[in-house]
């Protein structure tokens, strides 16, 4: 850094492209407001102060997919909504993230034998990054599951292909 | 709120004196408001007095079925109505065989029993004559069972079937949609 000691003010810092971009990625997802059962209660909740989202700057919910860079798909979805959801996931801009929050969005939950009418997984559909366990989950499961996503938010690489022999760390949430 | 049965026997006398002279059609005091019942081919002209007649039933509230499988008739198709002006409630019954054979739709006397009636089509495969747009309403199209009739299979259907049907189901719409355009 000698040709660039001195050069600056204190208001320049240096660093790497990959490390600003993801951090600018993950310091900001914007979900999508998309509540679809009674997992979305416990969404809502963890928007509000009690739990309060907005400190992981994840609380901008957003109307429209075109806008938004996260689908928490909260709750059951249907054969009819499967249609509707996928066209959602379609219309968001890239890079896009989906968390499968709960039960029926993991994989059909109570409706797995019996629904007539019930998607089992909404991993038949569109791709998922997380999935949250509980039915529904607690807020604070869903607010894990953010942080895992922004864990691998943060072990993207823009700029330099992936390497192989770098074995992902398990995240730590501490 | 439960009717008291003085109550009850007193909104079936008033009705009876509207409905004594009418032929096909029979009224009882069920257990919480009185019922009439009526063969299918007489449904539209009475269902239209009942609206427009004395007691105005000018809300039609639901319409389900009953499988009575094995049973004949084997379905009994229900209506609720439900008069403002008198506060009265009427529950109307009419039978009908399988689904080749069609009930009339009465979406001409209200038109809110339009997505009543596409309800109904959709669980128990009942058909409505005359209905302006009988497609599937909660159900997907192209789904191939009639979900509460009693032969739909108790230990659910094997989920990967149900998924392969939806998919090929909407392919073949997405099909059809890019040759019409």
């Amino acid at each position: 850094m000698g040709l660039l000691t001195e050069k600056f003010d204190d208001n320049v810092l240096t660093t790497r492209v990959d490390w600003l971009l993801n951090w600018a990625r993950l310091s900001s997802i914007w979900p999508m407001t998309f509540g679809l059962a009674c997992c979305a209660i416990e969404m809502m909740a963890v928007g509000a102060s009690r739990f309060d989202i907005d400190r992981f700057g994840a609380g901008a919910f957003r109307a429209t997919p075109r806008q938004a860079d996260l689908m928490i798909v909260a709750g059951t979805v249907n054969f009819k909504m499967g249609e509707r959801v996928k066209r959602l996931y379609d219309q968001m801009p890239s890079p896009k993230y989906v968390i499968a929050m709960g039960a029926c969005a993991t994989g059909g939950g109570p409706y797995y034998k019996f629904g007539y009418t019930v998607m089992k997984g909404v991993d038949r559909i569109i791709p998922v990054d997380v999935y949250i366990a509980g039915c529904p989950p607690r807020p604070e499961a869903l607010l894990e599951g953010l942080m895992l996503l922004q864990e691998k938010i943060r072990r993207q690489k823009v700029l330099r292909a992936p390497q192989l022999e770098e074995k992902p760390k398990a995240p730590s949430l501490v | 709120m439960r009717t008291s049965p003085e109550d009850l026997r007193a909104q079936v006398a008033s009705l009876a004196e509207t409905f004594s002279d009418w032929e096909g059609v029979s009224l009882q005091a069920g257990i919480d408001m009185p019922q009439l019942t009526v063969a299918k081919e007489n449904l539209v002209p009475v269902m239209q007095a009942l609206r427009d007649g004395k007691f105005r039933f000018a809300h039609c509230s639901m319409i389900t079925a009953v499988d009575h499988m094995p049973e004949e008739p084997r379905f009994e198709v229900v209506y609720g109505l439900y008069s403002p002006s008198c506060n009265q409630w009427l529950r109307v019954k009419t039978h009908c065989q399988e689904f080749e054979e069609e009930v009339p739709s009465v979406t001409g006397i209200w038109s809110g029993a339009n997505w009543l009636e596409r309800e109904c089509f959709d669980m128990f495969g009942i058909r409505f004559q005359g209905h302006p747009d009988l497609r599937r309403l909660l159900m997907p199209e192209g789904y191939e069972h009639f979900p509460l009739r009693k032969e739909f299979p108790r230990d659910g259907i094997e989920p990967g079937r149900l998924y392969r049907q939806w998919d090929e189901g909407r392919r073949r719409e997405g099909a059809e949609e890019e040759s019409a355009s």
